[in-house]
């Protein structure tokens, strides 16, 4: 479904991503692990479209996403890092608005827009503006939302930054059973291990943009003789603290989070 | 077609859903009409050119437009803080598409408030003088829209934060508002002053309607709606051009 070879991107003098390789299977549970900065979300914004590769070759349900650009987007849905919702409309408009980019007939969109809004429990709060919506809410909503085109692969970038136990528990189970009902493919990043061990079938660790080990958590912890994922991830990655440096994106999003908490 | 309609609704949306900013927004028109309408009136009056109120308004209307054009098209940075451009931008439409619903929506509500401006003056006791001018009022308003709605589109392509806002509200809105005739006749100017207001295209915009309003005009409403189109379809392709280059 995804097939990297020698994927590479470089911005100015950093090497961000080195030349990864990896497939993910039709079906399957994809977790890519990484420190801060090890190039996890530039890599999902290459499998995305959202930035072109420096080198190598990426291939989604056998479409380039470079050549290829609007035949890719409509196959995968995404849950960004950041919200991505529009606080100023209902649940319900954005469902709509999202049916409509993506070209879904009004009839399934409706159809879909409430089976989904019911399971993931919003439908009755479907009238009211998201600016409302507790942080766990939005979220639900976004991935709601990326599962309403019927995607072939989901992203999930972080999805459960900042949300509470209870809501990351719902989110997974919720994400599980779409991922068997509609044999959607998922490809996740998170810093929670716990949630990797229990969600994905086979986990990828990056560090300083480059693949350091890959396949099921029973594997990576017999290859590093460790009895958790997470000492797994500490051997393989070094206990050092990642210095990361501030970007816009990093300003701009404290100011929203700055504005979203004064309402 | 959808797209571009479903995007021109949540602008409409948007502004609809802000009341606060609705009446906000008719402050500094307001200020304008009562203070320099009728505190300069009799000035006016004196040297000969009747009422300022009359004359003033086209240029208040126009001044109405650009603000409000130009924020909806700087908003896209609003969006983009909160997130929500990248939902538009990874979804499987071209650009352009979204960039036009954008910028049309933005256009519409800047017209709306150019309208209850003009309502407004008119309840401070202007009068327009030829009705049959009604479409080329509306024509004249659409355009000046469009030209700042992709003016605004193309300043904030290229923002990364609103740090830069203000440096663009005094070194670039104001400058178009002020060297407009908006608030003068262009009569008499003083060469270089002269020049400039004939570069800039706000100037065709406030002509434009005060000869459709009142029938007085600087360089011809044929003259007028020219420029303005011409403008326009160049901050179009250059908006859209500027928003097809966004990178997250």
């Amino acid at each position: 479904m995804i097939r990297v070879r020698d994927l590479g991107k470089r911005f100015g003098d950093l090497e961000a991503v080195k030349n990864i390789s990896f497939e993910v299977k039709p079906g399957e549970l994809f977790a890519f692990l990484g420190p801060n900065g090890a190039g996890k979300t530039t890599t999902i914004k290459m499998l995305t479209t959202l930035l072109t590769p420096t080198s190598g070759t990426i291939l989604i349900d056998g479409l380039d996403p470079v050549k290829n650009k609007n035949d890719v987007r409509s196959r995968f849905g995404i849950v960004f890092q950041d919200p991505s919702v529009d606080g100023e409309l209902t649940a319900w408009e954005n469902m709509e608005l999202h049916g409509v980019l993506y070209h879904v007939p009004r009839k399934i969109r409706i159809e879909r827009t409430e089976r989904l809004l019911k399971l993931f429990e919003l439908w009755d709060k479907k009238d009211v503006r998201m600016k409302t919506f507790s942080g766990g809410m939005r979220r639900r909503l976004e991935i709601a939302r990326g599962f309403l085109h019927t995607p072939k692969i989901l992203f999930l970038d972080e999805p459960t930054l900042g949300l509470d136990p209870q809501s990351r528990n719902q989110l997974w189970n919720h994400v599980k059973s779409l991922n068997e009902s509609e044999q959607v493919t998922v490809f996740l990043t998170t810093h929670y291990m716990d949630e990797a061990d229990r969600v994905a079938q086979r986990i990828a660790i990056i560090d300083h943009g480059a693949i350091v080990a890959m396949g099921t958590s029973a594997e990576l912890k017999e290859q590093t003789g460790t009895d958790s994922l997470e000492a797994a991830f500490l051997k393989l990655t070094g206990s050092a603290i990642r210095s990361e440096q501030a970007s816009a994106a990093d300003q701009m999003r404290q100011m929203a989070r700055a504005w979203s908490n004064r309402r | 077609m959808s797209v571009i309609y479903i995007l021109w609704l949540r602008a409409l949306k948007h502004w609809a859903r802000s009341p606060a900013q609705i009446v906000a927004s008719f402050g500094q028109p307001l200020l304008f009409l009562i203070g320099l309408g009728y505190g300069l009136g009799p000035v006016f009056a004196k040297a000969g050119n009747g009422s300022y109120l009359q004359f003033l308004t086209p240029g208040i209307v126009a001044m109405t437009v650009l603000f409000s054009g130009a924020f909806s098209g700087i908003g896209l940075l609003w969006d983009r803080q909160f997130g929500f451009l990248k939902e538009t931008l990874v979804a499987p439409v071209p650009r352009l598409h979204v960039m036009l619903g954008r910028t049309l929506g933005g256009a519409t509500v800047a017209i709306i408030q150019g309208l209850l401006v003009f309502i407004l003056a008119v309840i401070f006791g202007f009068r327009p003088t030829q009705l049959v001018a009604v479409p080329l009022f509306f024509l004249t308003m659409a355009l000046i829209a469009v030209v700042c709605c992709a003016f605004g589109t193309a300043i904030g392509s290229r923002m990364e934060n609103m740090q830069a806002f203000p440096l663009i509200m005094n070194f670039v809105m104001m400058p178009l508002f002020f060297l407009s005739g908006a608030l003068y006749p262009l009569q008499g100017l003083p060469t270089a002053l002269k020049a400039i207001v004939t570069v800039n295209p706000l100037s065709y915009g406030v002509d434009g309607l005060r000869g459709s309003l009142i029938g007085v005009t600087h360089f011809g409403v044929p003259w007028d709606l020219g420029v303005l189109a011409v403008v326009a379809a160049a901050f179009m392709v250059l908006g859209a051009w500027s928003f097809s280059k966004i990178q997250l």
